[in-house]
């Protein structure tokens, strides 16, 4: 058996900048100013130089550049869906609390 | 198809099939319909249309509602089935087919014999005439396509980084990956080693691609909470040439478990409660994910009440804090003595627990 790897777990407190995410979502520097310009992730500092993203915003731009292409929505739309999906996942896992009760 | 016409074909697959080194999700049945080989490549006929539900003179416009409607139906972002993924790949690429008329018009002309699942080979010179100029795929990139949909479109628009000259060495780096992970409770609280197995397809020496398992060791972090992603560098697919591996990232989830829950860094602790400890107060043992703790239920308690114990969440920097939810479970009365009891219990009060639904009696 080998050695057991440790990831780095992607919380909040672990940052990146405006390059890190474009690279990791593979999309442009002005794709992601859209995204911030529409509240899907809101980086910390002023200037996009300074920018620093929670790693959580990976998931969230890839889920929505995911919805845009595959589904042809736009920008917003696609937004408004993740902000919906993951208010049905709450409200779903609340609703099987109360079932089980 | 000429001999070289055929040897190119092959060796352009040969990158691209190691380039769809994909991860598939964890723990779940092997990939369906793997082609058998025989020399040359033999796979199986798709049906672009069935796949979509539509006749072969569907026009342009049905194409795209149709495929709009599925997509919004087995997205993997969007849809709670169990085989959306698979589902929406198979739409993704019939679209992709379908939408452009030219691809669509030389699908067309392999015939209308052909059916869904039947072993098929490309007719030689079966595109002669036909250029595509369609570069980009929909949905999942071009690896996430069949080898049937590879075999007769695989070298068009994209293709020919990898085609044309075998001196020019080409590199990319490989692409991310991601798999769902799911762990007890118990793990975030005290952090572990997990165990995991994935499933991926590669191409294997002779040539043919296969579904490979392999299991990765890796340490759970304390403190992870629901959705949080770990990520493993250089674990991802494979990078052609010098191109560096893509990245792994894991997807923690919790199993459901009887009596707590975790909402983000909190922890609910369901306790449930006679109605003498609830009316009476009591100190009552409450088993969390490190042990139990003695917790002091006030007099007067109600079902639904919460209890904050600070900092007994989630170990973190800002520790979560763990809420006792309080229910009332009320004991049956079988016995003459539970049923003198509950007589008792009925004279000493004078409760209408109908008061305010308006039919009180």
């Amino acid at each position: 058996m080998t050695n057991p790897l440790s990831g780095t777990l992607l919380d909040e407190n672990v940052d990146i900048s405006l390059g890190d995410l474009c690279r990791a979502c593979r999309i442009n520097i002005e794709q992601i100013q859209l995204l911030v310009e529409e509240g899907v992730i809101e980086p910390r500092g002023h200037a996009p130089s300074e920018w620093r993203f929670q790693r959580v915003s990976i998931r969230q731009v890839r889920r929505v550049v995911r919805l845009e292409q595959d589904l042809g929505v736009n920008l917003a739309g696609a937004a408004l869906a993740i902000e919906l999906l993951d208010e049905i996942d709450r409200l779903k896992a609340r609703l099987r609390r109360f079932e089980d009760l | 198809m000429n001999a070289e016409t055929a040897r190119q074909l092959k060796f352009r697959q040969i990158p691209r099939l190691l380039a769809g080194f994909y991860c598939l999700a964890l723990l779940t049945e092997p990939i369906a319909g793997q082609p058998p080989f025989l020399g040359f490549y033999f796979m199986e006929f798709k049906d672009y249309y069935k796949t979509l539900g539509l006749e072969r003179d569907a026009s342009q416009d049905d194409i795209k509602r149709t495929y709009r409607k599925l997509a919004r139906k087995y997205h993997p972002d969007v849809s709670a089935e169990a085989d959306a993924e698979e589902r929406f790949k198979e739409v993704s690429e019939a679209y992709e087919v379908l939408k452009d008329p030219e691809k669509r018009a030389a699908y067309d002309q392999l015939g209308n014999d052909w059916r869904q699942g039947q072993e098929f080979r490309p007719p030689p010179g079966w595109d002669q005439g036909f250029e595509f100029h369609d570069g980009s795929h929909a949905g999942g990139g071009p690896e996430a396509f069949s080898d049937f949909f590879e075999s007769l479109f695989g070298g068009a628009g994209f293709g020919q980084s990898f085609g044309g000259s075998r001196q020019r060495q080409f590199h990319a780096e490989g692409n991310d990956t991601r798999a769902r992970i799911m762990i007890d409770i118990e793990d975030a609280y005290q952090g572990a080693k997990r165990q995991i197995t994935l499933k991926h397809s590669e191409l294997g020496d002779d040539g043919r691609p296969r579904v490979r398992e392999r299991t990765l060791n890796v340490t759970i972090p304390k403190g992870v909470t629901e959705g949080q992603q770990i990520r493993l560098a250089g674990q991802g697919e494979p990078g052609v040439g010098q191109g560096k591996a893509g990245d792994l990232y894991l997807e923690i989830h919790f199993h459901p478990h009887r009596s707590y829950h975790l909402e983000g860094k909190n922890l609910y602790v369901d306790l449930p409660l006679a109605p003498w400890e609830a009316a009476l107060g009591a100190t009552v043992r409450v088993p969390t994910p490190t042990g139990g703790v003695d917790v002091k239920i006030p007099a007067n308690s109600k079902r639904g009440g919460k209890l904050r114990l600070k900092g007994r969440g989630l170990p973190a920097r800002e520790p979560g804090d763990l809420y006792v939810v309080l229910q009332v479970v009320q004991p049956p009365a079988n016995t003459e003595a539970e049923k003198d009891a509950y007589e008792k219990f009925a004279s000493s009060f004078n409760f209408d627990p109908r008061k305010n639904t308006g039919h009180s009696a």
